[in-house]
C-alpha cells in the first residue's frame, strides 16, 4: 500500500496530464470507431439485399417476446406513480391531478425509460453474446468467407427490428401503465372511474406520446448498436464475450438516459 | 516451373503485425493449379494469419497479394466478395453457424451468395454431405449435436458446396483421432481431386500433411525458410524443417519456454 502511496506522490502534474489525454485520446478514438460502425450498419439497412427473414426473427424475439417483461414494469410503474402522488397532493388538497400525472410521467417518460432500460438487458445482452461467441468462434470469418456481409445479415437486421419494435413495445406499455394507475386510483384511492378517465384524456395532447415513441425508436436504435457493436468487436473467448455482454447493457443504459434527457429537451423545452 | 503459368495464389513480401508482435515478415508463397500445398509451421507461428490474410479477412500491413494474376489488395468490396466466391475454407474449429441446421450451414454460401432458390441448394446440401459420409438424418441436427470429427466433415462439406476454385483448410485434423484424421486426409485429397481445385493446408500434423500434400513450406519466424517437393521434405538439407518433421525437442528451433 505504500508503494502505491509513493508512486501516486511521485507522479507530477505532467504525469497527470499525460493520463487524462490519454484518456481523452481513447475515448475520442472509440467515439469515432462507434460512428463508423453505426454509420456502415445504417448503410446496409438500405441497401439490397435486404433480409427480411432475419428482420422478421429479430422483431419478434425484440417486440413480442419482449411484451411480458415490459408490460410488468409499465404496470407496477404506473400503479406505484398513483399511489405515491396520492401521498403527496393530499396534503394540498390535489388529488384530481393524479390522472394527469400518471398518463403525462407515463407517455413522456417511464414508459420509453423502463422499457428502454429492460430491453437493453434482455435483448442487448442477448445480441452482444450471439454475436461475440461468433466472433470468438470465427463464425463472423466464415461468413465473409461465404460472400455475405456480416454487416447485412447480422447487424442490420437487429438495428432495423430495433427501431421499428420498440415504439410498438412503448405504446402497449403506456397503456398497460396508465391502466395500473387507473386500477389503484379506482379500487385503492376510491376514484370515480369514468371522472378519472375523462381527466386522463383531457389533458393528455398528442405530442405526450409521439416525443415518447420517438425516445423509444431512438433507444431501440442505441440498444440494438450497443449489443451489436460490442459483440462485434469482441476480443478473447469467453471471458471477451462476458465483458461485451456487460459493456452493451451498461453503455446502453448509460446512453438511454442521456439520449432521453435531450430528447426531452428538443420536444419540450420552450 | 514455366514462366507462362499464372500462380494460383501468390505472396510477396507480405509482413503483418499486431502492435508489436511480428506475425508475418517478408513470407513469400506461390501455390500453382490444381497443385496441393502444404504450410507446416508450429502452434502461433502465424500459420492461420496466412489465409486469414489471402482471405482478405485481415489486411496485411505490406506486401501483395495475387489471386489469380490479380491484386486482391486494391480490390472494391463487391469484387472481393466475387474473388471469395470462389474459394472454400474449411476452419479450425469448423466454425459452423450454430443458429441453423446442418443442411442449411452447408447451403449457406450458395442460399446467400450465390440467390440459389432454398430447396435447389438443400439437395447440393445433401449430396455434398454424402460426399463427407454423412447421411440424410444428420442433415436436420443442430451443429450442438455433432461430434469433432462430424463437425469437421460438415465443414468441409460447406467449403466445397460452391464447387470453389481454390480451398483452404485450417488444421483440419488436429484434435481428432488419428482414424478420423486419415479419413478426412482421404476426403480432402478425394474432394480436391473431384472438383479440381486448387488446396492450400496448414498444418502440424506431418503424417496428415504428407498425405495430402504436393508440395510443402515451412512457416518459421514469419518467413518461409523452405519449400520443396514433399518427396523431399526427408532430405531437404534445412535443419529446421529435420528438426519439425523428427519433433525432437533439440535443434535450432527454440520454443520460448520459461526455464528458471
Ligand atoms: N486478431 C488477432 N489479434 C491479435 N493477435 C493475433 C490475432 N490473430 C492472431 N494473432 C497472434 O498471431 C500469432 C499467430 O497466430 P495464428 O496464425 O493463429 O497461429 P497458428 O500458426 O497456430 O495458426 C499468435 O501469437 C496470435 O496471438
Ligand atoms: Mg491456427
Amino acid at each position: 500500500m505504500s508503494a502505491d502511496g509513493d508512486t501516486g506522490g511521485r507522479a507530477g502534474p505532467l504525469e497527470l496530464l499525460r493520463r487524462v489525454g490519454a484518456a481523452i485520446l481513447s475515448f475520442l478514438e472509440a467515439t469515432g470507431k462507434l460512428t463508423v460502425f453505426a454509420m456502415t450498419g445504417i448503410s446496409h439497412c438500405v441497401r439490397p439485399p435486404i433480409y427480411f427473414r432475419l428482420i422478421g426473427q429479430q422483431m419478434i424475439d425484440i417486440g413480442y417476446y419482449s411484451l411480458p417483461v415490459v408490460g410488468l414494469t409499465t404496470l407496477f410503474a404506473g400503479m406505484v406513480l398513483a399511489l405515491q402522488s396520492y401521498t403527496g397532493f393530499a396534503r394540498f388538497s390535489a388529488e384530481g391531478a393524479i390522472p394527469n400525472v400518471v398518463v403525462l410521467s407515463m407517455t413522456r417518460e417511464l414508459g420509453p425509460v423502463l422499457a428502454g432500460l429492460m430491453i437493453a438487458g434482455r435483448i442487448g445482452a442477448a445480441m452482444a453474446a450471439e454475436l461475440g461467441t461468433m466472433r470468438v468462434t470465427e463464425q463472423i470469418d466464415a461468413l465473409e468467407t461465404l460472400s455475405t456481409n456480416p454487416f447485412k445479415y447480422l447487424v442490420a437486421p437487429r438495428l432495423i427490428a430495433g427501431v421499428t419494435m420498440m415504439p410498438l413495445l412503448v405504446l402497449v406499455g403506456d397503456i398497460i401503465g396508465v391502466f395500473g394507475g387507473y386500477i389503484v386510483s379506482i379500487y385503492k384511492l376510491g376514484f370515480n372511474a369514468s371522472a378519472y378517465l375523462q381527466n386522463t384524456w383531457e389533458f393528455l395532447q398528442v405530442q405526450d406520446v409521439t416525443s415518447g415513441l420517438v425516445k423509444a425508436a431512438v433507444f431501440g436504435f442505441l440498444v440494438a448498436l450497443m449489443g451489436c457493436y460490442h459483440g462485434y468487436n469482441s476480443r478473447g473467448g469467453a471471458q471477451g464475450v462476458g465483458a461485451a455482454t456487460t459493456n452493451s447493457v451498461v453503455s446502453a443504459s448509460i446512453l438511454i438516459l442521456v439520449f432521453n434527457y435531450i430528447i426531452t429537451e428538443l420536444f419540450f423545452a420552450q | 516451373m514455366t514462366e507462362t503459368v499464372t500462380p494460383k495464389i501468390k505472396m510477396t513480401g507480405v509482413r503483418k503485425a499486431f502492435g508489436q508482435k511480428v506475425v508475418l515478415d517478408s513470407f513469400d508463397l506461390e501455390v500453382l493449379p490444381r497443385e496441393s500445398v502444404v504450410i507446416i509451421g508450429g502452434s502461433g507461428s502465424g500459420k492461420s494469419v496466412s489465409l486469414k490474410c489471402v482471405l482478405g479477412l485481415l489486411q496485411p500491413d505490406e506486401g501483395v497479394i495475387e489471386i489469380d494474376g490479380v491484386d486482391v489488395g486494391k480490390l472494391s468490396h463487391s469484387d472481393r466478395e466475387e474473388v471469395n466466391s470462389r474459394i472454400g475454407m474449411l476452419f479450425q474449429n469448423a466454425a459452423l453457424f450454430d443458429s441453423l441446421p446442418v443442411w442449411e450451414n452447408v447451403a449457406f454460401g450458395l442460399i446467400q451468395g450465390k440467390q440459389m432458390a432454398r430447396n435447389t441448394a438443400k439437395d447440393i446440401a445433401i449430396d455434398k454431405l454424402a460426399q463427407v459420409g454423412l447421411g440424410a438424418d444428420v442433415a436436420v441436427l443442430s451443429p450442438a449435436e455433432l461430434s469433432g470429427g462430424m463437425r469437421k466433415r460438415v465443414g468441409l462439406a460447406r467449403a466445397i458446396a460452391g464447387d470453389p476454385d481454390i480451398i483452404f483448410f485450417d488444421e483440419p485434423t488436429t484434435g481428432l483421432d488419428p482414424i478420423m484424421g486419415h479419413m478426412i486426409d482421404n476426403l480432402i485429397v478425394e474432394c480436391v481431386r473431384n472438383v479440381g481445385a486448387t488446396a492450400l493446408t496448414i498444418t502440424h500434423d506431418m503424417p496428415s500433411a504428407r498425405r495430402i500434400s504436393d508440395r510443402m513450406a515451412m512457416l518459421y519466424k514469419g518467413k518461409n525458410i523452405w519449400q520443396g517437393p514433399t518427396a523431399n521434405i526427408d532430405n531437404s538439407g534445412n535443419d529446421y524443417v529435420d528438426q519439425f518433421i523428427t519433433g525432437s525437442a533439440e535443434g535450432p528451433i527454440t520454443m520460448e519456454v520459461f526455464r528458471p
